[in-house]
């Protein structure tokens, strides 16, 4: 049976032109980028060239690039490192209800290290009120962190708005950028943030690797204490493989960006229609329009999450659920109960997200095989009652 | 994850549905939680001759529900109330560790299913005395 997969907010497969540009690195270029010999010269080259074409396409210069080993290691490079550099200047930092758990539980970790966290709600499509964000600033914040879109619902937020309000205060602004990075345009100038983070697998690159921008002139204290790569702000080997993998990912994914915005966005849109018209009693989670081109999030009340997922994969579709069961803890996802809804609805979520391999038949597939799926559930539902709602709808 | 029987009984469950005249109705579990069983019972001669359910919930919570109501079939009332959550899991060759506090609610269910049968035995008893 031919997969279909549509989970590529959570991973995507790598690119064979990827895999080629790394290789390579992993057989007889093996240098150590910090050696003075020919082969460190060699790896040192790779690397200053892959930290040029990403700085390039991000806006920023190379200095401004720190490699990591992800984006949960960006995320807490820039929130930890920011938070112990700034600690004799105050110790607010401010957050949002729906952020990745990269970001949310390291504010949770920085709360038990004496920091305060304010943590803004959302409206029920998941965006975050800049004027919101205004009025939580205290003279003891020193740092906000709001992500660029989230990774469940695909809800994109205004940060270039909330971006003008903190440069007149001079407050540091971090943005998680993992699901933006590769898909839409990200260019640090035009959001205005001084930290973003990306990770090379959710654009067609390894897994394992990512970055941080660190805007020239914001102080950090490192996470990683050890040699003085990346100019002492993260010690280690770099993974110059993974790094050129990135690298190369970046550039042809800004390469097709245009085209593949517009693709998907038609996928994704004829999707949420076509489930929407087969499905009664189903809700799109997330904002219509300010919303990732590849993201599809729905509730059908009255089933849970995971049986439609087991359904689905032996149909061939591989997708993901917010609720509990799937999430490995007793509560559904936090990002939908932020939205506002009802435990027993957020338990029957369903995410699809697109990718540059999801193709129109894909989708007419998705939309043959899910009614059927939800029906069944709903028919051994004790929630469900069909003929109660034939009489009242 | 799941073993073999869990996923058989999730594609196949046994014995879905209502029974209109039941002697016994249980409910167990909530909606908070993204699990709810509701299992009906027929009782001849203080046997159990049919059993059916409908589950909101996981896979672990369908096949769970599946099982036991094989299981409680041709059984007396003193020995359905024997049957445990734990023995439903052995009956499917394991349920993960974190489906067995949450998902594995259907002995519980089938139980306030037997009270309520015995309950509208008395009532009948106590009518009829």
């Amino acid at each position: 049976m031919k997969r279909i997969y549509l989970d590529h907010a959570s991973t995507t497969p790598l690119r064979p032109e990827v895999l080629e540009a790394m290789l390579p690195f992993l057989k007889e270029q093996h240098g150590n980028p910090s050696s003075i010999y020919g082969e460190g010269r060699e790896a040192r080259k790779a690397l200053d060239r892959a930290r040029d074409r990403i700085a390039t396409i991000l806006g920023a210069s190379p200095r401004e690039i720190i490699f990591t080993s992800g984006g949960s290691e960006a995320d807490n490079l820039a929130i930890k490192g920011a938070a112990f550099a700034l600690k004799d200047r105050g110790n607010h930092i401010i957050t949002s209800a729906i952020e990745h758990h990269a970001v949310y539980n390291t504010c949770r970790y920085l709360e038990k290290h004496g920091f305060r966290i304010t943590v803004l709600p959302v409206d029920s499509y998941g965006l975050v009120d800049p004027a919101a964000v205004a009025a939580a600033l205290t003279p003891e914040t020193i740092l906000v962190s709001i992500m660029h879109a989230n990774n469940e619902i695909g809800t994109i937020q205004p940060i270039a708005e909330i971006s003008k309000i903190l440069k007149e205060r001079k407050i540091l602004f971090h943005t998680d950028a993992v699901q933006t990075v590769g898909h839409i345009p990200v260019n640090v100038q035009e959001l205005g943030v001084d930290l973003l983070s990306l990770s090379a697998h959710k654009f067609y690159g390894p897994k394992g690797v990512g970055a941080l921008y660190v805007r020239r002139g914001v102080r950090l204290d490192p996470l990683i204490h050890g040699g003085a790569q990346e100019h002492n702000r993260r010690a280690g080997t770099e993974n110059v493989a993974g790094i050129v993998g990135m690298a190369e990912a970046l550039v042809l994914a800004a390469l097709e960006m245009d085209k593949e915005i517009e693709r998907q966005r038609e996928l994704r849109d004829r999707l949420i229609s076509g489930i929407m018209e087969r499905i009664p009693h189903t809700r799109l989670n997330g904002h219509p329009e300010e919303r990732l081109p590849g993201n599809v999030n729905v509730c059908f009340e009255f089933i849970e999450g995971e049986s439609l997922l087991l359904n689905l994969d032996m149909q061939g579709i591989a997708a993901s659920s917010g609720s509990a069961c799937t999430s490995g803890s007793l509560e559904p996802s936090h990002v939908l109960l932020a939205l506002g809804l009802p435990h027993e609805i957020a338990h029957g979520s369903l995410r699809m997200t697109l990718g540059r391999g999801t193709s129109a038949a894909d989708i007419d597939t998705v939309l043959e095989v899910l009614p059927g799926i939800v029906d069944r559930l709903r028919q051994m539902s004790p929630l469900y009652d069909a003929d109660a709602f034939c009489k009242t709808h | 994850m799941y073993s073999e029987k869990v996923m058989d009984h999730f594609t196949n469950p046994r014995n879905v549905g209502e029974i209109p005249d039941a002697d016994g109705v249980g409910v167990e579990g909530n909606a908070v939680c993204g699990d709810i069983m509701k299992l009906w019972i027929k009782v001849e001669d203080g046997r159990i001759v049919d059993a059916r359910f409908k589950t909101f919930g996981c896979g672990a919570a369908i096949a769970t529900s599946s099982m036991i109501t094989e299981l409680v079939k041709g059984k007396t009332i003193e020995e359905a109330m024997q049957i445990s959550n734990t023995a439903v899991a052995e009956a499917l060759d394991g349920l993960p560790p974190v489906k067995m506090h949450c998902s594995n609610l259907a002995a519980d269910a089938l139980r306030k299913a037997i009270d309520d049968y015995l309950a509208k035995q008395k009532g009948a008893e106590e009518n009829n005395g």
